[in-house]
C-alpha cells in the first residue's frame, strides 16, 4: 500500500518531528516562526506509531542555530530535527536543554526584579531531566509545568 | 580571589566567611580607623530599614568615609519612574561602593551585574540579607570560639524567615546540626530540608517549643512569628504565645548557650530573659557594625591590620 505523507515533503529546510501535540504552538512561538517569511507547514494531531498522536513542523530553506533549536527542549525535550537538503535527510539532531536560558522564560515571582525592570530574564537549568529552572536573580525554582514563556 | 560584590551568602566560600569574621574581630578591638578617607559610600534604601541603614552608616562613619544616598524610595527618583539600572549607573558615577536595600527580589544581583563599583546587598525583598548572616556567624564564633560542630535550635517562623534560611546556608560549611521549632503552618520548607540532606546536615523538627529542644544546644536562634504570615488567623491566635522564650526554660540549658535574635523582637523573648547572661541579642546587633566594616573594606580591597 502506498504510504501517504501526512505533511508535504520538503526540498530544503528543517523538519521538526515528534512534537507532543500540546507543545506544537509553543514551538512555533519559541522559534518565532510567526515572524518568518519562509514557507512553514504545521501539522498537528497526526498519527504516530510511537506517540499515538504528534505534531510536525516543516520550515523551508531555514536552518536554525543550535541555541535556537535548543529552546525547544523547554517544552518538548524529545523532538527530532531533520535537516533536509534536496529531499534527503542529511542530518538528524536531538534537542539538548542548555545550562542557561536567557530571555525566553518569564519568572513566576511577581516581586522578581525581572518582572519590574526592562531587562532580560535568566535561568539556570538545575535539573535537565525533570526540566527544573532557577531564576538567576530572585532564586525562585520553577518546575516544568510552571514554565511560562515570554 | 574575593567576590567583587556581596549579594548572597552562598557566593562566599568557607575561606571568604572566615576572612570576614577575622577582620570583623579586628574592628571590634579597634573600631575607629581612617581606612575610608577620601571614599564615598552610597546607601540606597529603596525600602526603609532604619536599623540596617544606621548600622551600615555608622560602619562607614567609623572608617572616616563619607555617605550619600536616601533612606526611602519616596525621596529617590524611582518615584519618577527611573529604572533601577539608571539609578545605579548614576550613583556609581559618584560613589566608590553601593549599599542597597530594595523590596524586589533579585535587585541586588542585577545591580551588581551592571554596577562598575562593588554592591552590598542590604536585603532584597524576602530573598537575601547576607550581612545579617555574617553577623550571626560572627556572633556564634565569638561566643563559642568556633563555628565547627555546633548544635543550633531555631524557633519561630521558619517558612518565611530569611535570616534562618541564610543561616543554614552559611553554617553548611561547618558541620552543624539543627533543631527546627515552628508551628505547622510556618514549618521549614522542603527545599531547606533537601539542602540539609544534600549537605549531610542532621536536623530534627518540633512543633512544640519546650526545654527539650533547647537543652542540648549551643545556640538558640529566636525569630518573630508574624501575624501577616498566617492565612488562618485562628491558627495565629493559637500559636502566638506558644513560641515564646521564658527565662525558666533556660534553667537546664548548656553553660555556653547563647540566645540570639535578628531583631526587632516583639513578644517572642520575654523581658525576663534580657538579664540572663545567656541573652546575647543586643551584642549580636552591635556586632553587625564590625562585620559591615569588614565587608566594606574587603570589597574595596583595603587591608585591615
Amino acid at each position: 500500500m502506498r504510504k501517504e505523507l501526512q505533511v508535504a515533503a520538503l526540498e530544503n529546510g528543517t523538519a521538526i518531528d515528534h512534537i507532543p501535540t500540546s507543545a506544537v504552538f509553543k514551538v512555533v512561538s519559541l522559534l518565532h516562526l510567526q515572524k518568518l517569511n519562509h514557507r512553514v507547514t504545521i501539522g498537528n494531531n497526526l498519527k504516530s506509531s510511537k506517540m499515538g498522536s504528534k505534531g510536525i513542523i516543516k520550515v523551508s530553506d531555514k536552518f536554525f542555530r543550535e541555541d535556537e533549536i535548543n529552546r525547544i527542549a523547554l517544552v518538548a525535550p524529545n523532538v527530532n530535527l531533520n535537516i533536509i537538503r534536496n529531499f534527503e535527510v542529511v542530518e538528524k539532531k536531538k534537542v539538548v536543554l542548555p545550562d542557561e536560558i536567557i530571555e525566553i522564560v518569564r519568572c513566576n515571582n511577581p516581586k522578581c526584579i525581572t518582572n519590574n525592570e526592562p531587562m532580560k530574564t535568566r535561568f539556570h537549568v538545575i535539573d535537565k531531566e525533570m526540566v527544573e529552572l532557577q531564576c538567576h536573580y530572585c532564586e525562585l525554582k520553577i518546575r516544568k509545568e510552571e514554565i511560562e514563556l515570554i | 580571589m574575593s567576590p567583587k560584590s556581596l549579594v548572597n551568602i552562598g557566593d562566599y566560600s568557607e575561606e571568604d566567611i572566615l576572612r570576614i569574621l577575622q577582620t570583623a574581630a579586628r574592628f571590634k578591638e579597634k573600631t575607629n580607623r581612617d581606612l575610608l578617607q577620601g571614599k564615598v559610600c552610597a546607601t540606597l534604601f529603596f525600602e526603609p530599614s532604619t536599623r540596617t541603614r544606621l548600622s551600615f552608616e555608622t560602619a562607614v562613619n567609623r572608617l572616616s568615609g563619607r555617605i550619600i544616598g536616601f533612606s526611602d524610595a519616596a525621596t529617590s527618583s524611582s518615584t519618577k519612574g527611573e529604572s533601577l539600572k539608571d539609578t545605579i549607573m548614576m550613583v556609581s558615577n559618584y560613589a566608590d561602593l553601593i549599599i542597597m536595600r530594595h523590596h524586589l527580589e533579585g535587585s541586588a544581583r542585577y545591580a551588581s551585574e551592571i554596577s562598575p563599583v562593588p554592591v552590598i546587598n542590604a536585603g532584597d525583598g524576602s530573598n537575601q540579607h547576607p550581612t545579617q548572616t555574617l553577623l550571626d556567624l560572627f556572633t556564634i564564633y565569638e561566643t563559642q570560639g568556633t563555628l565547627e560542630n555546633l548544635a543550633i535550635t531555631v524557633v519561630g517562623d521558619l517558612k518565611y524567615g530569611r535570616a534562618v534560611h541564610s543561616l543554614i546556608q552559611g553554617l553548611s560549611h561547618f558541620n552543624s546540626s539543627f533543631h527546627f521549632v515552628a508551628p505547622e503552618e510556618l514549618a521549614i520548607p522542603d527545599k531547606y530540608k533537601a539542602f540539609c540532606d544534600k549537605k549531610g546536615i542532621p536536623y530534627r523538627e518540633y512543633t512544640e517549643f519546650s526545654s527539650d529542644a533547647i537543652n542540648g544546644s549551643d545556640i538558640l536562634y529566636m525569630t518573630r512569628v508574624q501575624k501577616e504570615r498566617f492565612t488562618d488567623l485562628m491558627e495565629y491566635e493559637k500559636v502566638k504565645n506558644v513560641y515564646v522564650l521564658h527565662n525558666d526554660m533556660l534553667n537546664n540549658s548548656k553553660e555556653n548557650l547563647k540566645v540570639l535574635h535578628p531583631l526587632p523582637r516583639v513578644k517572642e523573648i520575654s523581658q525576663d530573659v534580657d538579664d540572663n547572661p545567656k541573652a546575647y541579642y543586643f551584642q549580636q546587633a552591635k556586632n553587625g557594625m564590625y562585620v559591615r566594616q569588614a565587608v566594606i573594606c574587603d570589597l574595596l580591597g583595603i587591608e585591615v591590620e
